[in-house]
């Protein structure tokens, strides 16, 4: 049975509706990622859930229970606030005795808990130090800490990662999953990092102005997104205007002013002869060779390039194709001592395979 | 050449430093600590014949000459004066307690409202200043007198409470206003109710704003000789009267500086003890 059901919620304020008639449920001991650009009403629905937000109509139900006329401090939900909400008054250890002590648990208990809970985050040297002499990485751990040490329900995490350099967030994302596998409490994560959702979570939903674009694991909202905002939101994309020309197993599609090309069709999408839409692929999945180098490719283009981006372990080149049509094509530099193939103003071959990329007709 | 410019920067900023610091400095001296330091020795002076202060240099025929302790002999020999001192002390205590319990409402009212009322919420508390102290106490005499309270220690600490309120409230206010408003949300969040949300949380954070609005009710209160003049009875006395009379009336300098000296000690020893609180107070904000 779902863990938390969000039935059709809707939060308005004034005349701007933050969430609109949204549907999800999670299931315990999942990972589940609310991702979005900011506006999106993320933050509002995880507001809602945490009991600070009442939702205009709708329910949100924890274990089958409506969950209307529980205030916050009676739900058995936690929250991981952005800015970490650390209580600057008291050490650590006070930190993370709070929700326990509020729980009137005996004094015992407490104390065996904060000392597992400190292990946990690796933060048994710093229990009596006060937040303001802990570093990023650490208030975050703390506040982690906090939020898990009476095993609540639900642990809902707001962009808990923001503030946190890159280095430091990549080692955090580690760890989050190490704690959320070892101890099972189930995560609702938000963020507008599409990276950090990819990396973390066992299911997505994308949200935009409010509704929820795509629901679905990591590899499906990557692989096949559902319309033009998730597949632009989540990595790059190579995005062109296309028209449905011909239709069997295949799509033939015709691509702006380029000529025609092959694109996979997918079982339940209603596809007609002159129907209008969206060709888009994924720069890993496009080849890029030299433009006299013949490719087996059944959709091939010959350009120039036009730019490239060295970032390490792969170079993205932008093609120009001839009709004024941009492609991206990305290149691992796995070749040791061999940063860029391509210069600028290169003549290159770009192509794809017929399964490759998709037709979106929204 | 850039060391020349560093150095030549370096001390342009301590002649700077100098040039504001000199005149605060000059003006304490000449007007704070000098008079200071002409109380502590007539505080171990003799009084003068005709009231002020008797001659420091030996005078032929006359023995009250020079330094004594017999000021201070009086002050402890006789308990009433420290009974005063007590009385003054409950008097200032029971003021800055009442002034606490009204002022943190306030306080907190106008530091959760929406910041555009908050401007205006603190110009009607220190609104009272813009009219005179002694017409604002001479007002509750109109109000007390119908009600038979006028001249009692009702009255006095009335008074007091009523003149030193917005140095509670601002003080608080500050510090309130301060607080971070997530950190209630996740105290609630951890299973916090209200009275825990306040007193787990918003209480002990605001520690330092009490320390220092306690401070500024209570030092003041202690010396305060108007009010009781005015409000209290003629027998209800407190050390502010006893050294104003001490000065103004029986002329006794001697006495009255001594009694200044004692009640600065008790004010240096009660200021400490609030600034050590306070640090360990504000160490953790």
């Amino acid at each position: 049975m779902a863990l938390l059901e969000v039935k059709g919620v809707s939060r308005r304020f004034d005349d701007f509706t933050a969430v609109n008639h949204v549907d999800f449920s999670v299931t315990t001991g999942e990972f589940f990622t609310l991702l979005g650009p900011s506006g999106c009403g993320k933050t509002t629905l995880l507001r809602m859930i945490a009991g600070f937000d009442q939702p205009d109509s709708g329910s949100i139900l924890l274990d089958g229970i409506d969950l209307k006329d529980t205030p916050p401090e009676k739900r058995p939900i936690h929250t991981v606030f952005q800015s970490y909400a650390l209580f600057p008054h008291m050490t650590v250890e006070q930190n993370i005795a709070f929700p326990l002590r509020m729980a009137r648990q005996p004094e015992e208990e407490i104390r065996k808990k904060i000392r597992e809970t400190l292990d946990l985050v690796a933060l048994r040297d710093r229990a009596k130090r006060y937040p303001h002499e802990l570093s990023g990485g650490q208030k975050q751990r703390v506040a982690l800490a906090r939020g898990l040490v009476n095993r609540p329900r639900l642990l809902l995490l707001d962009e808990p990662l923001g503030a946190l350099d890159a280095k430091l967030r990549e080692q955090m994302q580690i760890e989050l999953i190490a704690l959320q596998r070892d101890i099972g409490v189930t995560f609702v994560f938000v963020t507008h990092a599409q990276e950090e959702a990819l990396a973390l979570s066992h299911r997505i939903a994308v949200m935009n102005h409010g509704r929820i674009e795509q629901l679905d694991e990591p590899d499906r909202i990557y692989g096949s997104p559902k319309n033009r905002f998730v597949a632009d939101f989540i990595g790059n994309v190579n995005m062109h205007d296309a028209t449905v020309e011909a239709l069997d197993d295949t799509l033939t599609l015709a691509l702006g002013k380029l000529g025609p090309i092959k694109a996979p069709r997918h079982k339940n999408q209603e596809v007609q002869i002159g129907m209008s839409g969206a060709f888009i692929i994924r720069p890993e999945q496009v080849s890029i060779r030299a433009a006299d180098e013949p490719s087996p490719d059944p959709n091939q283009f010959v350009g120039t390039v036009n730019d490239f981006l060295y970032t390490g372990d792969v170079t993205t080149y932008i093609v120009d194709l001839p009709d004024g049509e941009r492609l991206e094509a990305l290149l691992p530099n796995s070749a040791p001592g061999r940063a860029k193939f391509f210069e600028l103003g290169d003549p290159v071959r770009v192509s794809w395979k017929a399964e490759a990329g998709a037709f979106l007709d929204t | 050449m850039a060391i020349t410019y560093i150095e030549s920067r370096i001390r342009g900023e301590r002649l700077s430093k100098t040039l504001v610091t000199t005149p605060p400095f000059l003006f304490l001296l000449l007007f704070f600590l000098i008079p200071s330091l002409i109380m502590v020795v007539a505080s171990f002076r003799y009084p003068g014949e005709f009231g002020g202060l008797a001659s420091f240099f030996p005078v032929p025929g006359e023995e009250e000459t020079g330094l004594t302790l017999e000021n201070y002999g009086y002050f402890f020999g006789d308990f009433i004066y420290a009974q005063i001192f007590l009385k003054s002390f409950g008097v200032a205590a029971l003021t800055t307690l009442i002034c606490l319990v009204m002022a943190y409402p306030v306080a907190l009212l106008i530091a959760r409202s929406p910041k555009k009322s908050r401007d205006l919420m603190v110009l009607l508390c220190v609104l009272p200043f813009a009219s005179n102290f002694l017409v604002r106490v001479y007002a509750w005499m109109i109000i007390l007198g119908p009600f038979d309270l006028l001249f009692s220690r009702f009255a006095v600490i009335i008074g007091m409470v009523y003149v030193h309120l917005p140095f509670m409230i601002l003080p608080l206010y500050t510090n309130l206003e301060k607080h971070d408003p997530v950190l209630l949300d996740a105290a609630q969040d951890l299973g916090a109710n209200a009275w825990h949300r306040f007193w787990k949380i918003t209480f002990p954070m605001s520690l330092p704003g009490i320390f220092s609005g306690a401070a500024l009710v209570f030092i003041p209160v202690l010396g305060m000789f108007a009010i009781p003049e005015i409000l209290g009875g003629k027998d209800d006395w407190l050390v502010g009267n006893m050294i104003k009379e001490s000065f103004l009336g029986t002329r006794d300098w001697p006495f009255g500086a001594m009694l200044s000296m004692i009640l600065t000690l008790c004010v240096l020893a009660i200021a400490g003890f609030m600034t050590v609180l306070t640090r360990r107070g504000t160490r953790h904000a």
